[in-house]
């Protein structure tokens, strides 16, 4: 479970990572492993440490596609959607999203429960289609299999 | 028999995924409740992932396989005496002689799934870090030339010759260099890195530490994409047991050569994969693809001389100075030397990885080892090497896959991914994917390349709409001439290939009246 931003121990973390060689993106491994996402009040304060411009690191942040800027749902379920999981029928399983929860990829529910992402190939296309569920790898998902893994993440009954 | 019975379930991240853990628990608690003392290893994958979570028994044959085995079946494997090998509906025999094993030409691959990953002692009893040593009694340009008579040519696509590029490396002066391993395994249908990663990560240690001694580099770094956790975790750990063992860090093996290596984390971002665009990444900036020249041999890494090659081109290096170039160099096929981890994805009954010599068809890969599609309706299509690579239609599958047959057909064999659809694929769609996955993943610094993959997506949309079918096609061909011809790298560069092959090979799915 990730905690709410903390500017002290954000400034902890970039300490510890700052002398690296190529510091930054370890830094925002670290951060976003610890709040979940990366604060916009973290950009100052990586500017000063590393000493970058602000658009530096906001050019940084904004171009991976795993560096969140605003806080997801306490779950993260996210769908292979690359070729050998299209293969596999990766298409039913945003449909089904899409068709169960109202959401479409990048989206999340609006109790805060969940945060679906599309991602490019998980490495296990010989067993799609794949999914990760908070950090879970899952092969030969289904849209009903999905669903029961979801609610049992949410700790409820299917 | 006496002592406990050794019994292997793998911790492969693609047998976990079909629920690994599990297994391993049940075994280890029917066990418990039967009072039968087990040793219970976790390895790697043996690489038939359809038998995943594949189970196997250490008997006075050898180790028989079970498999796809699932908690609830674990009793019964008990009942029927698996642990001396009896027969069960999830039995196969001996591991060694399932059909699709047995018929491989297992050189990077033939540690993995046998061993205990991170165990230096099964590393060094199954010959382990034996190419090391051997390059620790050789001169520089000794095991340059070494890599370079062996024909081992770069894994990661472009199949560039490993032993030139080294010898680049070599003889550029500089204080410091590096030795960067391209982990980036972002095409899809491919896992090959991931799976030598996770099951023998110390062999991609001593092919790196082994190219670092052949240029003279003293640090190293292994960038591997963040959707692989499981890789990344048990690399580090392989990382901090060959420090512990003198395999990393000062005096190697009590040599007088120092060499660290890290591993760092990718963020997902596919161009990455591009080796100046990981350089990039590396030094903690946006991925953007650098200009070249100049080559990151003479000006990579924070400007210094770099060797870059990829976790497979790294992972061969052992065997090349272990057993000498000429053992190597006699696998293959024309100017294709060696063996080729291909990997068998997407709607295919018996997906894993096969290495084999180049030269193999496509036809014997995807029916004598993968068995045909899953869904059992007849192949359509097939992708080879990523996004970027082309689409074959089922009439083509007598290619061979070696670099230049492939690329006489006007594909390319890439990072040797094969991902099989079936009838129900539609390839306006895949040629759609192929332009907005290029808009999505483009590092934006070429035009062609980022207003290219837009366009292109636009004008897919319009004929999948059925709008101007012919003119849109004339200027969808237009756009890719312009992207093949005008981008600065491969991503922009090829995104134009699986939409021309899916053109050539599947007019009938662009034409007006399409099924889409």
């Amino acid at each position: 479970m990730t905690t709410a931003w903390n500017a002290e121990r954000a400034r902890v973390i970039v300490d510890n990572h700052r002398s690296l060689p190529g510091a930054l993106l370890p830094i925002l491994h670290a951060l976003q492993e610890e709040f979940g996402y990366i604060d916009g009040q973290a950009t100052p304060l990586l500017a000063e440490s590393l000493n970058l411009s602000g658009a530096d690191i906001h050019g940084v942040i904004s171009f991976y596609h795993d560096f969140r800027r605003t806080r997801p749902g306490r779950h993260v379920v996210k769908v292979c959607v690359a070729e050998a999981c299209q293969a596999q029928g990766s298409d039913s399983l945003v449909d089904g999203l899409a068709s169960t929860l109202g959401l479409s990829l990048g989206e999340t529910t609006a109790d805060d429960a969940f945060t679906i992402e599309a991602v490019y190939c998980l490495g296990n296309c010989a067993l799609g289609p794949s999914v990760m569920v908070d950090g879970r790898l899952i092969g030969r998902m289904t849209v009903s299999r999905l669903g029961a893994l979801m609610a049992e993440a949410e700790g409820v009954q299917p | 028999m006496s002592g406990p019975v050794t019994v292997y379930v793998p911790c492969d991240a693609a047998a976990l995924s079909m629920g690994a853990d599990e297994v391993a628990q049940a075994i280890a608690a029917e066990a418990e409740a039967r009072h039968i003392p087990l040793r219970l290893i976790r390895n790697g994958s043996r690489g038939m992932l359809w038998l995943e979570p594949l189970v196997e028994v250490v008997t006075e044959r050898g180790r028989v396989a079970y498999g796809p085995v699932s908690p609830d079946a674990v009793a019964d494997l008990f009942d029927a005496g698996f642990l001396t090998g009896k027969p069960h509906p999830l039995g196969h025999g001996p591991t060694e002689e399932i059909f699709y094993l047995k018929h491989q030409n297992r050189l990077t691959f033939a540690r993995c799934g046998v061993i205990d990953p991170v165990s230096v002692e099964d590393y060094r009893a199954h010959g382990g870090f034996a190419g090391l040593e051997r390059a620790l009694s050789l001169s520089p340009a000794q095991i340059v030339e070494e890599v370079t008579q062996s024909g081992l040519r770069g894994r990661g696509g472009a199949g560039f010759p490993t032993g030139v590029k080294w010898n680049t490396v070599l003889n550029a002066p500089a204080d410091r260099k590096y030795i960067c391993c391209n982990a980036d395994e972002g095409d899809s249908g491919t896992f090959a890195d991931r799976i030598i990663m996770e099951g023998d990560p110390f062999l991609l240690i001593e092919g790196m530490t082994i190219a670092a001694l052949a240029v003279g580099a003293t640090q190293g770094y292994v960038y591997i994409r963040s959707e692989y956790p499981h890789a990344v975790a048990t690399l580090r750990e392989a990382i901090r047991r060959a420090y512990a063992q003198d395999w990393l860090g000062h005096h190697i093996h009590g040599s007088d050569r120092d060499f660290h290596l890290d591993v760092r984390v990718g963020a997902g971002a596919y161009v990455c994969g591009e080796e100046t665009a990981m350089l990039e990444s590396l030094e903690g900036k946006r991925g953007m693809v650098r200009a070249k020249p100049p080559l990151p041999a003479l000006e990579g890494l924070f400007g210094q001389p770099t060797v870059i090659n990829n976790v497979l081109t790294l992972t061969s290096v052992p065997v090349v100075l272990a057993k000498g170039a000429a053992f190597y160099r006699d696998f293959g096929a024309g100017r294709s030397h060696g063996t080729q981890p291909f990997q068998l994805a997407g709607n295919i009954k018996q997906g894993g990885l096969v290495e084999l010599a180049f030269g193999v068809s496509l036809h014997d890969l995807i029916y004598r080892f993968g068995g045909g599609t899953a869904s059992g309706r007849p192949l359509r299509a097939v992708q080879v090497g990523g996004p970027l690579g082309a689409y074959l239609p089922a009439d083509q599958l007598d290619t061979p896959a070696d670099y230049e047959a492939m690329a006489a057909r006007g594909a390319m064999l890439g990072h040797g991914g094969i991902v099989v659809f079936d009838d129900t694929v539609r390839m306006a769609r895949q040629a759609r994917f192929a332009m907005d996955f290029c808009a999505e993943e483009s590092c934006g610094k070429c035009t062609p390349c980022r207003i290219g993959a837009v366009r292109g997506r636009e004008v897919l949309d319009k004929i999948i709409a059925g709008q101007d079918v012919a003119d849109n096609l004339a200027l969808l061909e237009d756009l890719c001439t312009v992207m093949a011809d005008g981008s600065l790298c491969a991503m922009g560069g090829l995104t134009p290939l699986p939409v021309r092959s899916a053109l050539r090979h599947f007019p009938e799915d662009f034409a007006v009246g399409a099924k889409r």
